[in-house]
């Protein structure tokens, strides 16, 4: 039994019976690395020194008694937008290939605290545009399932790396699926919490009313932990909203008997992959027969989502990312320059790729003169429209699933020159983004040797109800493949 | 005032001003044809009648979220300038503005 | 409603008391920025302090790091909302906070948090002129948002244009920014300055702001254009900036309004355009700018949430205001019976509001009092450049003075030059006196012996005088003076000359 296959909850469990030390685990894990990192090019960073000597550390506190959180010395990859002090932080851009911050990201301070020890910084899409890790300055991520296909994205590096076993856990961010779709393409557990209930500080923007960060994992268990040790109100974060965080654990309950689960319409029809389809039926009657409700409902505005998505998100984007612009940090043209402007538009235009520059041009056309009303005003008219589409759905059932990316893994290349085409891999994802609800995927299937992710979608702050309808199908499941690399 | 008219390469070149982005003849056309894929799909929201919806700007049920006025730690000089591309004099220095 | 904000421009001519042309009628708009003067910045913990070593008020937040977030000063909302209450404005029930973008580099995000169709107050107003009628001048709006910061020019004599390139400083980014819009209701310099004095005499009451225009805590943009008398549309309006002393209000602004009528006058057209005041030269000019028409993309900040107006806390603000300028001048009148101009004079600045009523504690002639800040304290600190508040002549230092030539120990005369030497080493008047034995002389049989000397060595005046020639009194009480070196009381030597001319 490797160590770096096992989830953080047995391997602590180990640790409490001193079968196991943390400085063994991350000897397992950077091994791993080793070995097939090679093929599958998760990190844009790696931090083994570091990390070697965290966990040392961790072994002498648990030697004294002290350490005793449930992550205490358990590695993590930590994405490569989410930033790090000291250590490079460059959103895989070439705009930020040299930038190390000077503070820690509330949830990197968080995990930390929590005893967490980073493995490195994974790859992901360029700014967390994409949904392939395809866009990354450093290159493609590789799916570990199979090496020929994409990993999802943008938090494809993460996905992988937990896939691979090259990191325990991970941190991925989500702002229009960017941890579920790669989980359910890598065949991990991936979560994004409500917005609002982890904090963004710290989190290098891309869409602000969108982006949330969250754990990706091995199994729900897992999940539930570092949803633990990184939720919670931040001060720094005035969008981060203060409730009681309830003792995720608790949600750890393989019952969902009585339970109203509604089944998404919408997304089982054209656009999805057959295999898909087959695999979210046969989840629907584990659940049947675990004895919960099953009820179709509808969100008559979901095929408005993807185009309200790709408004919103863009403009944002374009404004978030104004300041790279070569005054206090990141790449500055070497060529000579005329003036500020032309300093500007060299920088620019040789430190963004190409889907991120095309997501600023779109941005800032859509919040230009005379066109705001029907671009983004009308898009966050239509946000409301699907808020309320969900509060109604809610109102016959507690949870909602539905297919988490429509295809499995595709492959690399397939979809790079049609940005239309990879903008429909998150069409599932999208409009649980915009209203700002909790989402898990966990894998519910393979198909051709490719995972398959079952979403399961939450009402606000109701992480519980998501949780425990995950963690009751994974136990029902039981999908326990993993990739062979070897 | 919204042009039914697709995306011309001008106002892809005005876009690129905007956003500070020099943009090659061969970006200019590709973008062209690219947004106006895009935006002719995005169009598609402008279907629906929402003269009564109020838009959603954030997401959150929060109003009225405020900090104290304490004076905190700052960064020092040193800090700040460590990432900057080029600098002087505790200052970041940039190419002449006009 | 769109304010862009004014770029770089100049003018000069300053006739300070210039009248348009009778036929053309002035219309002013002006936007005012205030820098408030809380502890911490708008949106991080980084202290509001000038003259620090460049980018040492700074952290990740005010620097524009990526990943961070703004998080809103609750002290900067009050005092906003202090500024827009005490100009008559209505507080909004839903606030939001825009983002404005624009790419410069003394602008660390390179968008500026701002305000746009949602600001915190509007509909307000401001009077003016007590004097000469009263003119209402309305305020569209008061918004909150945050400063940027600041360049340095190198190279081509420190200016932009010219430079070789220029150094950033951050450490004003993310100070608190109040701006303030009036309506085009102004209709000279004249009345655009006494606003801008109205107004920083409000905010200082307030006590929220330093409102020091060459500080750059207050600072002045303003919208001019001409229009014949009589006629309702405006004309064409130029914007002009960097108007950086309340001196330069009327001076830019009588300039500008110049070069509109001569341009008229000379058959061209007024160009919609930024202009630059360049105080020294006196002139507005074009920054010939080849940017794009502004197009600042303004959506909702989505780091932000908005202001709910706390209905009851705003009432409770308002019954809470200090006394403003206005009601202070109406007081002074009804309380110490001050006449209007000097209740105005006095009312206009707060710091010499309170300190004229800090002498009236201990002090009764209010027209004394007012008549030595007015003339004599008005000129020394015209003189010097000063503020009432930053010269060494305390209230004290006038009842010092005031009681001293009530007592008699010194003469009219000697108090101006004794309140001049107090002005200029601190030093009170008691004390100057005794340092140089300056008391008055009003024993009578000293100055009588001085008359009578004084009168043996002028026989021909004394038959001068006896011949009906009452000048030569004037020039017997100089003599007199000029032996007691001036510390004779003047009225015991009229007394004491005349009764013994009378008498020989």
């Amino acid at each position: 039994m490797e160590l770096f296959n096992q989830p953080a909850h047995e391997l602590k469990r180990m640790m409490d019976t001193g079968e196991i030390s943390a400085f063994e685990i991350a000897k397992s894990v950077f091994k791993r690395i080793e070995m097939v990192e090679p093929k599958v090019e998760a990190y844009v960073t790696l931090t083994e020194g570091q990390a070697a000597a965290q966990a040392k550390e961790a072994d002498a506190k648990i030697k004294k008694g002290e350490g005793r959180g449930s992550l205490f010395g358990i590695p993590l990859a930590i994405k490569d937008n989410m930033c790090t002090k000291g250590v490079l932080t460059t959103c895989s851009s070439g705009i930020l290939k040299n930038f190390i911050p000077v503070y820690d990201g509330t949830v990197v301070r968080k995990v930390s605290d929590a005893g967490l020890i980073m493995t490195g910084k994974t790859n992901l899409d360029e700014f967390a545009m994409g949904s392939s890790t395809e866009t990354s300055f450093f290159g493609t991520t590789r799916n570990p399932w199979d090496l020929e296909t994409v990993p999802g994205g943008s938090s494809g590096g993460s996905a992988a790396a937990v896939a691979a076993g090259e990191a325990i856990m991970a941190l991925g961010s989500d702002t229009g699926g960017s941890i579920r779709q790669p989980a359910a393409l890598c065949g991990v557990v991936g979560l994004k919490p409500t917005y609002g209930l982890v904090s963004r500080y710290g989190l290098v923007a891309f869409a602000s009313s969108l982006d949330q960060i969250g754990p990706i994992t091995k199994d729900v268990t897992d999940c539930a932990l570092l949803l633990q040790a990184i939720a919670g109100q931040d001060e720094r974060d005035s969008t981060s909203v203060d409730i009681n965080i309830p003792d995720y654990n608790k949600a750890l309950v393989a019952d969902v008997k009585g339970m109203k689960i509604g089944l998404l319409k919408e997304m089982m029809g054209e656009g999805i992959q057959d295999e898909v389809k087959t695999a979210i039926k046969n989840a629907v009657d584990v659940f049947s027969k675990m004895g919960a409700e099953i009820i179709e409902v509808s969100l008559p505005h979901a095929e408005y989502a993807l185009s309200a998505y790709y408004l919103i998100a863009p403009a944002e984007a374009s404004s978030n990312l104004a300041r790279y612009d070569g005054v206090r940090y990141g790449h500055r043209t070497s060529e000579k320059v005329k003036d500020m402007i032309d300093m500007y538009m060299k920088t620019r235009a040789e430190g963004f790729g190409n889907e991120v520059k095309r997501r600023i041009m779109l941005g800032t056309y859509a919040l230009s003169a005379g066109y705001y009303e029907a671009y983004y005003g009308q898009a966050q008219k239509i946000r409301t429209l699907i808020v309320q589409d969900f509060e109604k759905a809610f109102d016959k059932v507690d949870a909602i699933l539905s297919p988490t990316s429509p295809t499995t893994a595709f492959k690399i290349g397939e979809k790079f020159e049609n940005p239309l085409q990879m903008y429909l891999s998150d069409i599932c994802t999208i409009p649980v983004n915009l209203a700002g609800l909790p989402g898990i995927s966990i894998p519910c299937g393979l198909s051709d040797g490719l995972p398959i992710g079952l979403q399961i979608i939450g009402k606000p702050f109701d992480e519980m109800t998501v949780l425990r309808t995950a963690y009751a199908f994974e136990q029902a499941y039981g999908f326990k493949e993993r990739p062979k690399l070897d | 005032m919204v042009s039914e008219k697709a995306i011309t390469k001008k106002d892809v070149e005005h876009v690129a001003l905007l956003a500070r982005l020099a943009l090659t003849e061969e970006e200019k056309e590709r973008f062209t044809k690219q947004l106006g894929k895009i935006l002719e799909h995005a169009g598609k929201i402008k279907e629906i009648d929402t003269s009564k919806v109020p838009p959603t700007s954030h997401i959150v049920p929060l109003d009225n979220v405020f900090r104290e006025d304490k004076a905190g730690e700052c960064l020092s000089q040193e800090e700040a300038l460590s990432n900057a591309p080029e600098k002087e004099e505790g200052a970041f220095l940039v190419p002449k503005i006009v | 409603m769109i304010f862009p904000p004014p770029l770089r421009e100049g003018g000069l001519r300053g006739r300070v008391d210039y009248i348009p042309k009778e036929s053309y009628e002035a219309v002013i708009g002006l936007e005012i920025h205030v820098e408030l003067n809380t502890e911490s910045k708008m949106f991080c913990a980084c202290p509001v302090s000038f003259g620090e070593k460049p980018n040492t008020q700074v952290c990740p937040v005010c620097l524009g790091h990526p990943g961070v977030l703004p998080v809103l000063n609750g002290k900067a909302v009050e005092y906003a909302t202090l500024i827009g209450l005490s100009l008559n404005c209505e507080v909004t029930e839903f606030c939001q906070f825009h983002r404005k973008n624009y790419f410069y580099p003394d602008m660390p995000k390179d968008y500026q948090i701002s305000q746009y169709d949602l600001p915190l107050c509007v509909e307000g107003y401001l009077e003016v002129g007590e004097e000469k009628g009263v003119s209402r001048i309305r305020i569209t709006r008061v918004h909150m948002e945050e400063d940027t910061g600041k360049l340095i020019h190198i190279g081509g004599s420190g200016r932009i244009h010219g430079a070789d390139y220029s150094l950033v400083d951050f450490n004003r980014a993310g100070v608190p920014l109040i701006e303030i819009v009036s309506e085009p209701d102004i209709r000279s310099p004249e009345e655009a300055r006494m606003f801008m004095q109205k107004l920083r005499s409000i905010i200082l009451t307030l006590g929220v702001s330093d409102c020091n225009m060459e500080e750059g805590s207050m600072r002045c943009d303003a919208n001019v254009s001409i229009r014949p008398v009589g006629q309702k549309e405006f004309g064409t309006k130029t914007e002009v900036k960097n108007i950086n002393s309340f001196r330069s209000v009327q001076r830019a602004l009588q300039h500008e309004l110049d070069r509109h009528i001569d341009t008229i006058d000379s058959g061209d057209r007024v160009v919609q355009e930024t202009r630059h005041w360049d105080d020294a030269g006196g002139v507005t000019t074009s920054l010939r700018s080849k940017e794009e028409a502004h197009d600042y993309r303004y959506f909702p900040e989505p780091d932000l949430v908005p202001l709910i107006s706390d209905k009851p806390k705003v009432e409770r603000m308002k019954k809470a205001l200090p006394e403003l300028p206005d009601a202070r001048r109406v007081r002074l009148m009804e309380q110490y019976g001050l006449p209007k101009h000097d209740a105005n004079v006095i009312s206009l600045s707060k710091a010499t509001g309170d300190f004229f009523e800090e002498v009236m504690e201990t002090y009764e002639d209010a027209r004394k009092v007012s008549n030595w800040i007015l003339v004599e304290l008005g000129a020394l600190l015209n003189q010097a450049n000063l503020e009432i508040d930053e010269c060494a002549v305390t209230p004290r230092h006038l009842i010092d003075l005031l009681k001293l030539m009530d007592k008699g120990t010194i003469s009219g005369k000697m108090a101006k030059d004794i309140f001049k030497e107090s002005f200029d080493t601190g030093k009170l008047s008691s004390v100057i006196v005794e340092d140089k034995g300056l008391v008055q002389l009003t024993d009578e049989d000293a100055i009588g012996k001085i008359v009578e000397q004084v009168l043996a060595e002028n026989p021909k005046a004394i038959e001068d005088y006896k011949g009906g020639q009452e000048r030569v009194v004037g020039f017997l009480v100089g003599q007199v003076m000029r032996l007691t070196q001036g510390k004779a009381s003047p009225d015991a030597v009229n007394r004491l000359l005349k009764s013994k001319l009378n008498n020989k």
